[in-house]
This record gives C-alpha cells, structure tokens and sequence, in this order.
C-alpha cells in the first residue's frame, strides 16, 4: 500500500505551475488536498509519472463571496469553506462529506475535479448550474457544470490544465436547499443521495424545484422536476419522485441493487424536496 | 526520481530527512524519524490510526507526503504529553479505559485534542461526529465517548 515513484514538482506560483503542467501534458496529475488521489495510488489504481504538487500555491486558497455567488479557489480546504458557511446548500454538503479529518485536507475543487459520481459536491454544483474554471499558460476557460461531469471519474479538464476555482450560484430569494443520503456507515460515499433546491413564488407559492441525485448514474442526475403552484406545506410530491426514478438509471453492487438505488432516490428526493420547501417559507 | 531534503519540525523540533517524493508522512515518522507512536492501520484514509496534527489540525499522515508539507510543524502522539506527564486527554482515557489493544489510540488522541481545543464542551453527537473518521475495533466507543468527556473536565478545571 505504498504509492509508486513519481517525478515531483512543487511550483510557487500559478505561473510555474502552468508551465510545468504544459511540460508533463497527460503524463501529469495535480496534487490538492490528495484525499482521493492518495488513496488511489496507495492501491497503484493510479500512477502518475509526474504530480504536480499546488499546496504551494496560496493565491489558490480562496473563497471569495460576489453579489452572485461564491468562488472557491482550489486550495481552499473543504473545512474552511464550510466554517465560512459563504453558501447554505454548499454548506448542507460538505457535512456530508467524509470525515471531519478528511475534510481538514481534502479541497472543494479537488472533489469536482476527482468527479466521483457518489460524491456530493458535484452535485451541489450541477443543481445550482455553478462552473468551473481551468487556466493553462496560455488563458483561462469556464465550463458550466453540465459539460464538466463526463463520466465516473471523468471530467472536461484536459491534459495541461489548471482546475483554478469553482464558482457556486447563490439561489434565487425565496429558495430553501436540502440534502439527504444514505450511506452504510457514516462517512462513506453514499449508496444514493439527493440535494434538492425549491424555489417560492412571491404568494409564497412553489414555483420550480430542482434536484440533483448521487450515486444512481454516470455523473450526477439533474431533473426539474414537475411541480404544483401551490403553497409549499400543501404539494404533494409524487410527480416528482417519479420524474426522479425515471431519470435516473442506478447500477448494483455489492453494496445495493439498482432496484433498491432507485427506490431509495425517489424516497431521498420526496424528504430533500420537503425540506428545501420548508426552508424557503 | 531524486530524494528530497525535507524539514519537518515535530513535536517542537526541527528535523531534517532526506525522502523519495513518494515518502509517506506516516512512514517518514515512523521509519525515517524513529517516531513508531503513530500507528499505520488502512494506508487509504478509513481506519484514523495514523491522524497527526498538521500546524494544529487534525490529518490522516497516510494520504499525506512528506515533501508536501515541508517547513511545516507536526505533532504526534510523542509530543501530546508535557513536562509534568500525560495531557488531560491521555489521562483521561487511561482512566475511562477509552482503550484496550491501543492501536487506534495515537489517532483518537491527536483528533481528541484537536476537537477539545476546538469545542472545549462538546455534546454527545459533537464527540461522536468528531471521532467519526477513527475506528476501534475492540473497546468499542461507549467508553472512548465517556473519555472525551472527561478530558474536557479534566481541562476546564485545570485551566
């Protein structure tokens, strides 16, 4: 369980690091927080010849909170983000997120970047329509949540770019956000998770709903979900849950069946809607 | 693939090693710097075993490097006692048998730690969610729980 030999650069600045990220092209893998990264070249799952080490880079770990939204740099550590509570839903996920020790280490960019379908924040940002921005050497590009997630583990940074922050929409006024998932132990990726965003009418009325499910697809599910224009106490939500289980397509495990992942989405998704309407009253 | 000359200061002192940039910061500790206090159980961030603190806070020193975290300070469960002996919080499982085998215990005091000086008087849930990401696997948590507790009393009254 040790990792295998790499070629080590630990860069000081954004520009250094570009450039040494030019140099190794695919042959070359960022080091953030190393919380996932680690563990797989711990189990030589992954071995990258050159690891590019940004922990140096401090210009990187920042949470700036705009009019907007919020931008999050990639050195800020899932800890900080999270006692800043800069955004509510960001927040309601990261609790979510392993371990309090892990979350010490691990960044919010990182976790993106790693693209794990069971993880949260992935989610959080296709829900709130949220990006992510990659420099290389020669400028930088954003690319919205829906086209950054490509496949397990597969997102759209390509060999010699920089994930450098990632941007979290705020809600609109009268929106409630919830998350829910069931693990197997507390800390594990989630066999099936849902964050749910509910938006109010200005009579306080439910005018759209989103959610965003984990650990039932590819990448994460969105679906806007059908809903009433209603009071929020008083929507059912039935329409929804089925939406959600028609979009989504679990596969099993040893973990969980798919039919037991599709059951447990729509149930995840009735509680996550229910409690993001609360929320928003 | 050249070694990497590496200043850790641990436990107050500042040592240098020479690693492979692949070098584990729990293996430096232990194989390189001779401090075999921090325990190496899963190697992939699960077990806790291995939890040092990193300029103060909690981390897992398996899913870190070396090289990453140069110039930097750690403290292991070597430097967790002071001149006078144990820290409230190693008396404190000593007393509430918050151990039996002890092999999780270096991890479960280095977070303890972390989380009392954080949250001098946790709540049940805040204990439980603070030691979340530490396993033992034989005295079980009831009493690592009561110890937790205890060594908060311990510090409040010994200020």
């Amino acid at each position: 369980m040790k990792p295998p030999p790499f070629e080590y650069h630990a860069p000081r600045d954004l520009g250094e690091a570009l450039d040494v990220l030019a140099g190794a092209g695919a042959r070359g893998k960022v080091l953030a927080g190393g919380q996932s990264l680690i563990p797989i070249m711990n189990m030589r799952l992954a071995s990258p010849e050159h690891l590019v080490d940004i922990n140096r880079l401090h210009e990187l770990d920042t949470v700036e909170e705009t009019a907007g939204g919020v931008r999050v740099g990639a050195l800020a550590r899932h800890s900080r983000v999270e006692r800043l509570r800069a955004h509510p839903l960001l927040g309601q996920a990261l609790r979510l997120v392993a371990h309090p020790v892990i979350r010490n280490r691990g960044t919010v960019v990182g976790s993106l970047v790693h693209a794990d379908p069971a993880a949260e924040l992935p989610a959080v940002l296709a829900v709130l329509d949220g990006s992510v921005r990659l420099a290389t050497a020669g400028g930088t590009r954003d690319v919205a949540a829906r086209d950054f997630f490509t496949g397990p583990l597969e997102s759209a940074v390509q060999a010699g770019e920089l994930a450098v922050s990632a941007y979290f929409p705020n809600t609109r006024p009268r929106s409630g956000t919830a998350f829910r998932e069931v693990a197997r132990r507390h800390g594990d990726y989630a066999l099936a998770g849902v964050c749910a965003v509910v938006t109010l009418d200005e009579d306080l009325r439910v005018e759209r709903a989103r959610v965003a499910c984990i650990g039932v697809g590819a990448v994460p599910v969105v679906v806007d979900v059908p809903c009433e224009r209603r009071p929020a106490a008083t929507v059912g939500w039935d329409e929804a849950v089925r939406a959600v289980r028609e979009a989504t397509d679990p596969e099993g495990d040893i973990h969980a069946s798919a039919a037991y992942r599709r059951h447990l989405v729509g149930v995840l998704a009735e509680q996550a809607l229910k409690e993001a309407a609360r929320a928003a009253v | 693939m050249q070694p990497y000359e590496v200043t850790l200061v641990v436990n107050g002192t500042a040592r240098r090693v020479r690693v492979p940039a692949r070098r584990l910061l729990s293996d430096c500790l232990r194989h390189d710097l001779g401090l075999t206090g921090t325990h190496v159980g899963c190697e992939h961030g699960v077990c806790g075993c291995c939890t040092v603190l990193l300029d103060g806070e909690p981390v897992r020193s398996c899913l870190t490097f070396a090289v990453t975290v140069d110039g930097r300070e750690i403290t292991t469960v070597e430097g967790l006692a002071g001149e006078d002996g144990m820290s409230p919080v190693q008396r404190a499982f000593a007393e509430c048998h918050g151990l039996q085998c002890g092999f999780c215990t270096p991890g479960f005091l280095c977070t303890v730690t972390a989380l009392l000086r954080d949250n001098p008087a946790p709540t049940d849930e805040e204990v439980l969610e603070g030691v979340s990401g530490n396993l033992c696997r034989c005295t079980g948590y009831q009493n690592i729980v009561k110890s937790v507790h205890r060594a908060a009393e311990l510090i409040a009254e010994e200020g």
